[in-house]
């Protein structure tokens, strides 16, 4: 496999994971959550400063349906990490001259 | 596991961010210009997938689940400096995008899911795969145990740091017990996942697995229709 295909196969594996896939996830809370809650270790905690963000809880603030605003939100989630994603490529990626050695 | 803000005092949040980004600057300089045209876009792959494996979470006790931290992933596939880049870009937009995670507790987030896991990830695979025999199953058997010890270990972390700087009051034993505790079958699912993944890379292009590498030949490195590519 090129890869080229593998990184495709990987992006639509990654947008079915996020789009798709997440609407089913669990939502009970995790384990650091639950454990914060049982002990009483969550009493102190706020609210983070961008929870009213259009983004928060990776929904998208004014889409009703919630299938819908659940799979925008993984989608756009997995678009700007691909973003970070092709700054780190050029980053991490040798320079022209040393790859043609 | 991603801590909201509130639960670790300012010295201790701002501790962890300092040491957080200490650690990014290093790997950051390690790994400039560090891989080539074909493994350097496995780091932003990566990345991708653990954003939309992390969004998964599993049930794991009564009213609990879990979900992937990825560290050790991405230790294995891209080594852990690029995994620790890796984990830091999703953690950062999972906190600022998607108010997952607080900001002030950012630091904390990165330094348990994404250097804690990736140190441990690093170490346990590495271990392992010096008493076992150097084939791929060995890698993928390796890459589970390592993933599976990294998320009791990213919770031990955690409960260091509350005890440092927690701002409740509470009882440490049974918060040690209890988060360790759960994180133990939390890591089950760490383990199940990163097997399944390292195993489908290693499967088509075990070249590009960089906890393979120094393990596999080259014959068993490279797929055959894949020499030219």
């Amino acid at each position: 496999m090129s890869s080229k295909k593998l990184l495709v196969i990987g992006l639509l594996a990654s947008i079915v994971i996020a789009g798709f896939l997440s609407f089913y996830a669990s939502s009970q809370p995790d384990g650091l959550e639950k454990v914060s809650a049982d002990q009483g270790l969550d009493v102190t905690a706020v609210d983070s400063a961008n929870a009213d963000s259009a983004l928060a809880d990776y929904g998208v603030a004014g889409v009703e349906n919630e299938r819908a605003s659940a799979f925008l939100g993984g989608v756009i989630g997995v678009a700007i990490t691909g973003l970070a994603g092709v700054g780190l490529y050029v980053w991490l990626r040798e320079p022209k001259s040393a790859e043609t050695k | 596991m991603h801590m909201p803000d509130g639960l670790i005092n300012a010295p201790v949040s701002i501790g962890a961010g300092v040491l957080v980004a200490g650690a990014v600057a290093v790997s950051l300089k390690k790994t400039k210009g560090s891989l080539d045209s074909q493994t350097a876009p496995m780091a932003g792959l990566v990345a991708v997938f653990i954003f939309a494996a992390q969004m998964i979470n599993f049930p794991v006790a009564a009213g609990t689940s879990g979900h992937l931290m990825g560290g050790a992933l991405a230790a294995i596939l891209v080594g852990p400096w690029v995994a620790v880049l890796v984990i830091t870009v999703v953690v950062g937009i999972q906190a600022l995008v998607f108010a997952d995670g607080g900001l002030s507790a950012l630091g904390i987030n990165i330094l348990n899911m994404g250097i804690v896991t990736v140190i441990v990830g690093t170490l346990v695979f590495a271990l392992t795969m010096k008493v076992l025999s150097k084939t791929k199953s060995s890698i993928v058997a390796a890459s589970a145990i390592a993933a599976f010890i990294s998320v009791p270990a990213a919770a031990l972390a955690f409960v260091i740091e509350y005890y440092l700087g927690g701002n409740a009051t509470y009882d440490p034993m049974t918060v040690l017990i209890s988060v360790v505790g759960v994180h133990l079958l939390i890591g089950i699912g760490e383990a199940i996942i990163t097997a399944l993944t390292v195993g489908a890379i290693l499967a088509t292009r075990a070249d590009l697995v960089d906890g393979a590498r120094k393990f596999l030949p080259k014959e068993k490195l490279i797929i055959k229709d894949s020499v030219v590519s």
